[in-house]
């Protein structure tokens, strides 16, 4: 796969899964919420082009709300990990280097709580939601975005145009902002798609185990787990909510391959 | 993230320096360790309410909520009953349970014993499909078989282990009806029947950590091969496999060791999600039960040995990653 296809590949099916969200805003086939027993467990008509779920419920009105709820989660876990893991990577790579490595002692402590344990100990604490979800995955997040940036700030902290800067007398914020920043974007926006296929999957997980999005809210992971008992009778179920995460989490990760080459021209040269 | 620097292709495994660079991971593990216990501890008692009630549910009377608070101690300073809690764990005594009265310790040995047969069978899978595919998707990067594993790395990665595990049942317990779709039988009791409720569970957690595990043993081996020292065995007219693995391997393993603990921390907790779809009595459906009986003190006994064990498997790869990488004992 040339790596070019990949970044058009990642942003057809990122665009497919935000189209989707934003046209569900809008119009749905049908009222997701609606439960009508007469239609129950259709398969794929005219009407219901993925037909009906145990309720009668339509399932692919669900699908295109339930995108809704997976870009949400993502969008708010990312945007957390970056507004926070971004400065204290920067921090960490231009502070005294005692700041620098407490900052990745406490980082390499939250690698600890993985996502989902964090999430289900919010959930036992504070009952679970799509709230407790999203900061659980945010949290968890911050220590990749804080190593990237770090990494990165270090980097251009070697430089010498820093130098250049620095002898020029810059104070460390105007090279932070000047320098650092916009010489780690890249980075930090590679980092923010490979997240975001990681949210998606996260989330899934926890509405699954009934720990993420609550009913009636759409939820991709909780259709999963609606479907589960029904597998023997009904793969189908299983199978269209199971394909939708997959192609947003293989979307978000080919965008991260493209813009990695975009952004990384060691990569470039070596290939 | 490898850096792309030269390496030493024929360092020793222990040189100078190597012991203050361990005893240095063993201090920080000790530390995260405590520290972790005492973010566990207060995140439960920053509970709004208190456990007692929690547990007894809001129609118990004051008068029984006081009494379970003196019985457990939960009338005590926060500061002594953290001491209590860890000097109990530190001897393997994780308390009694709030709701069900029993000892937590014994319980969670044996649910820990599940979740560790299946996280071990499950990385096994990982390995057995990642080091092959890995290697053949790197040494045939410019061929359409190398990039077949590459695109099939990729969504094999997309797929939730959970959706994997409900797929294989549909499969080969519904449909086919070879294996089991849940359950569990200790081996001791009867390893054939173990190891075929296993197979499932584990191919479910293996398969997708596997896809990850295939793109990071690709990219080391690819770096590992532009090596002059490669191209050297090359010349001397080794084919690219001998090549690759008398010189290349040991190299590749560095980076790849590091995604390793990583995942072995993934799998512990992705562990969770499968055993629910499968019904193993293990450490993450103790959890889950524990959470919908608001049985916090168990909860907090749980997510302590997962973070522990999350912990002392990245101090086990630090280790590793000194001895294998002579130049990080310098730092």
């Amino acid at each position: 796969m040339t790596r070019n296809l990949s970044l058009l590949a990642g942003v057809v099916l990122v665009g497919l899964v935000v189209g989707t969200a934003l046209v569900s805003f809008v119009w749905t086939p049908h009222d997701p919420l609606l439960v009508d027993a007469s239609v129950r467990l259709l398969g794929p008509t005219g009407d219901f082009v993925f037909g009906t779920d145990k309720l009668g419920r339509d399932v692919a009105s669900q699908l295109m709300v339930g995108a809704r709820t997976t870009l949400y989660v993502g969008v708010v876990a990312v945007g957390i990990a970056a507004l926070v893991g971004t400065p204290l990577g920067i921090l960490a790579g231009m502070g005294a280097r005692w700041l620098g490595e407490l900052i990745m002692r406490v980082n390499d402590l939250v690698l600890a709580f993985p996502a989902l344990l964090l999430a289900i100990m919010l959930g036992a604490v504070y009952g679970a939601s799509t709230l407790t979800a999203m900061i659980a995955i945010g949290v968890a997040t911050v220590p990749s975005f804080a190593r990237i940036a770090r990494a990165g700030t270090l980097q251009v902290m070697s430089t010498e145009y820093v130098l250049a800067a620095r002898a020029g007398g810059r104070s460390r914020w105007w090279i932070a902002l000047r320098h650092v920043l916009p010489n780690i974007s890249g980075l930090v926006l590679v980092q923010s798609s490979v997240s975001f296929a990681i949210a998606v999957l996260a989330e899934a997980a926890l509405s699954f185990l009934g720990f993420g999005t609550a009913p009636p809210t759409p939820s991709w992971g909780r259709m999963l787990q609606e479907s589960q008992e029904l597998l023997a009778v009904d793969p189908r179920l299983a199978l269209v909510p199971g394909a939708a995460i997959a192609l947003a989490v293989l979307g978000f990760n080919l965008l991260g391959d493209g813009l990695r080459d975009r952004f990384d021209p060691r990569l470039e040269v070596r290939r | 993230m490898n850096s792309g620097a030269e390496r030493l292709p024929g360092g020793r495994w222990l040189g100078d320096g190597w012991a203050p660079a361990i005893l240095r991971r063993i201090v920080i593990l000790l530390v995260s360790v405590f520290v972790a216990s005492i973010v566990v501890f207060a995140f439960m008692a920053v509970l709004p309410g208190d456990p007692a009630q929690v547990a007894l549910g809001v129609n118990a009377t004051p008068e029984l909520v006081e009494r379970t608070r003196a019985e457990f101690g939960l009338d005590r300073p926060l500061i002594t009953q953290y001491l209590d809690w860890m000097g109990g764990v530190l001897t393997g005594d994780f308390g009694t349970s709030y709701v069900t009265r029993e000892a937590i310790g014994p319980q969670l040995v044996d649910r820990l014993g599940v979740t560790l047969w299946l996280v071990g069978a499950g990385m096994l899978v990982a390995l057995l499909i990642a080091m092959p595919l890995g290697t053949i998707a790197a040494v045939r990067h410019r061929r359409p078989s190398g990039t077949a594993v590459s695109a099939l790395s990729q969504v094999g990665v997309a797929i939730p282990a959970f959706l994997a595990g409900i797929i294989l049942v549909q499969i080969f317990a519904v449909r086919l009806g070879w294996l089991p779709s849940g359950g569990w039988t200790p081996p001791v009791r009867d390893p054939v029947e173990w190891l075929r409720g296993l197979i499932l569970p584990a191919l479910s957690l293996g398969l997708v950590q596997g896809a990850v595990l295939t793109r990071y043993v690709r990219t080391a081996v690819l770096d590992v091969q532009r090596e002059d020292y490669l191209r050297t065995a090359r010349s001397k007219g080794l084919r690219p496999y001998p090549a690759l693995v008398r010189h290349g391997l040991r190299n590749a393993a560095v980076p790849v060791l590091t995604v390793l603990g990583l995942q072995l921390a993934t799998l512990l907790v992705g562990a969770v999600v499968i055993e629910r779809v499968f019904v193993l009595p293990g450490l993450g459906s103790m959890l889950l039960d524990a959470v919908a009986a608001r049985d916090l003190l168990t909860v907090q006994g749980i997510v302590l040995v997962l973070v522990v064990a999350v912990l002392f498997v990245n101090f086990c790869v630090d280790v590793l990653y000194t001895m294998l990488d002579p130049r990080l004992r310098r730092s």
